[in-house]
């Protein structure tokens, strides 16, 4: 209900300026798109197929970067959880390569990959890796070691820790980590498709600048942040159904 | 003999000073005996039950179970910790199921022996229920039937019911009791109340305050359905409650 209000107000106070811009010619009328010619960019490229082709084209870098990411944060971070002296070997390098700001890589990855698929896939994976790999490893250190002793006395073999306490317990703090890098991910595939692409929402965006139609740069972002709420309620709905013994004493 | 703590010693090291925590134990656990380990807090009884667990090491001498050393935990012994430790991504039954499906056994069978040990300690109507929405005394119950269920020849139990209320409580040891004559398990249970030692135990085992020795032991001679106003049975408590305040007044001098 608040939320709902919230949105219809900033749609409100953008409308209000928009065409009180148009009135007063504040600045120039087209640097500040109203929503009407946004909803017009965005019904024209739906209508000519462009705008289905740049989602898919961004999503499918996106579920390739992040799952590959996602499956390397997983094994990585559940063994650098389990085992110590994995730890102390990869904390340090960890530790050196995760500050730098991903996009300051970007344009090795052009050199290392091209200007196709591969460079933006595995830019996207390089940038989400850590933060989910870190992640993954702190919930999975944070597992009470008492479950383990409890197990471990009825018979749990240590593929078992891992795989009937290690993985249930730290699951939680694992959707969080997943949740994040993709959240990460829509945020970086932009970064990405600005530097030489010929698809996706990033370059729909650019192409926005390119032929000065600013109506369709910010039609490309509300659809980015479109995307990336609605992929946020579905892992939260997930997470929900997954997590129903945490919630249970509410139904009780 | 079901368990042999042979000169049993251990110590902790932190900030590289070495606090001796258990000195010399030697102890002998008979067959479907029920041990209680007594003693003021600090003295060492849960690093021991802890080592019968095969969670800590021994800096020195041995335990023996069924002649063989322990060199870790395993499912001969059943553990009951204080502060319940179920797995709360699982259900009731599937706490209590868990060694089962360790082991292998199929589904069905997990159920009934599940079923068993529900009805046992009075939950099966809660079998579908996550440990979230139990209260103490019934999250307690189930990790007595998770460790039942897996069929350990030992049970080893850390101040089992410390943690619940005075009412509770009484109820557990007397459930304990009435389980211990179905199921006749070699029990050590840790405690530091005499009541619980004298109504549940077949010996009493009381420790020196730290570093923990063993002080005494007292055989309870008592029948196997206890009386705790019975005159014998003060008698104990008061002849123990004895022994253990001068170990106590140890802790305060």
């Amino acid at each position: 209900m608040t939320r709902g209000l919230a949105i219809l107000a900033t749609l409100a106070l953008w409308a209000g300026i928009s065409y009180g811009n148009r009135a007063v010619e504040w600045m120039l009328p087209a640097l500040l798109p109203t929503p009407g010619e946004v909803v017009r960019v965005f019904l024209d490229s739906v209508r000519d197929g462009s705008l289905v082709t740049s989602v898919t084209t961004s999503l499918v870098r996106v579920a390739e970067g992040f799952g590959l990411a996602a499956a390397a944060a997983l094994a990585l971070g559940v063994l650098v959880g389990v085992s110590t002296p994995v730890r102390l070997l990869v904390e340090p390098i960890i530790e050196f390569v995760r500050p730098i700001p991903p996009l300051a890589f970007l344009p090795m990855f052009l050199v290392w990959f091209g200007l196709g698929e591969a460079s933006k896939v595995a830019f996207i994976g390089y940038t989400t890796f850590f933060p989910m790999f870190v992640a993954v490893a702190a919930s999975v250190l944070r597992v009470d070691p008492m479950l383990l002793r409890a197990a471990a006395s009825l018979g749990a073999t240590r593929v078992d820790l891992i795989r009937r306490v290690i993985l249930p317990a730290a699951l939680p703090g694992i959707i969080v980590a997943l949740r994040l890098g993709f959240g990460l991910a829509l945020f970086v595939i932009v970064g990405a498709e600005f530097m030489g692409a010929d698809a996706g929402l990033g370059h729909l965006i650019m192409e926005g600048r390119t032929f000065f139609n600013p109506a369709q740069i910010v039609m490309g972002a509300l659809v980015l942040g479109l995307l990336g709420s609605a992929a946020n309620a579905l892992l939260v709905a997930a997470e929900r159904s997954l997590f129903r013994w945490r919630e249970a004493r509410a139904t009780s | 003999m079901k368990i042999q703590v042979q000169r049993v010693s251990k110590s902790f090291t932190a900030d590289g000073r070495r606090t001796p925590a258990l000195v010399d134990i030697d102890l002998d656990v008979a067959d479907r005996e029920l041990i209680c380990l007594l003693g003021p807090s600090g003295c060492g009884k849960s690093t021991l039950l802890n080592i019968v667990a095969g969670f800590l090491e021994p800096t020195s001498g041995t335990i023996l179970v069924d002649g063989r050393p322990v060199t870790g935990p395993g499912a001969d012994r059943g553990v009951v910790f204080q502060e319940y430790v179920l797995f709360p991504w699982l259900t009731v039954q599937g706490n209590v199921e868990f060694g089962l499906t360790l082991k292998g056994v199929p589904a069905d069978e997990r159920r009934r022996i599940a079923r068993r040990y529900l009805e046992l300690v009075g939950l099966v109507q809660h079998a579908q229920k996550f440990p979230v929405q139990l209260s103490g005394g019934m999250k307690q119950r189930v990790a007595i039937a998770r460790a039942l269920a897996n069929a350990p020849s030992i049970i080893l139990m850390d101040e089992p019911f410390g943690a619940l209320d005075a009412q509770t409580r009484e109820i557990l040891q007397e459930e304990l009791g009435r389980i211990q004559r179905v199921e006749h398990k070699t029990i050590l249970f840790v405690t530091h109340s005499i009541r619980e030692a004298v109504y549940l135990a077949d010996r009493v085992v009381v420790m020196t305050s730290a570093p923990g020795r063993i002080k005494q032991i007292f055989a309870i001679k008592l029948p196997e359905t206890r009386d705790r106003f019975a005159p014998e049975f003060t008698q104990y408590e008061s002849e123990i409650t004895r022994v253990v305040k001068e170990e106590v007044a140890k802790v305060h001098e």
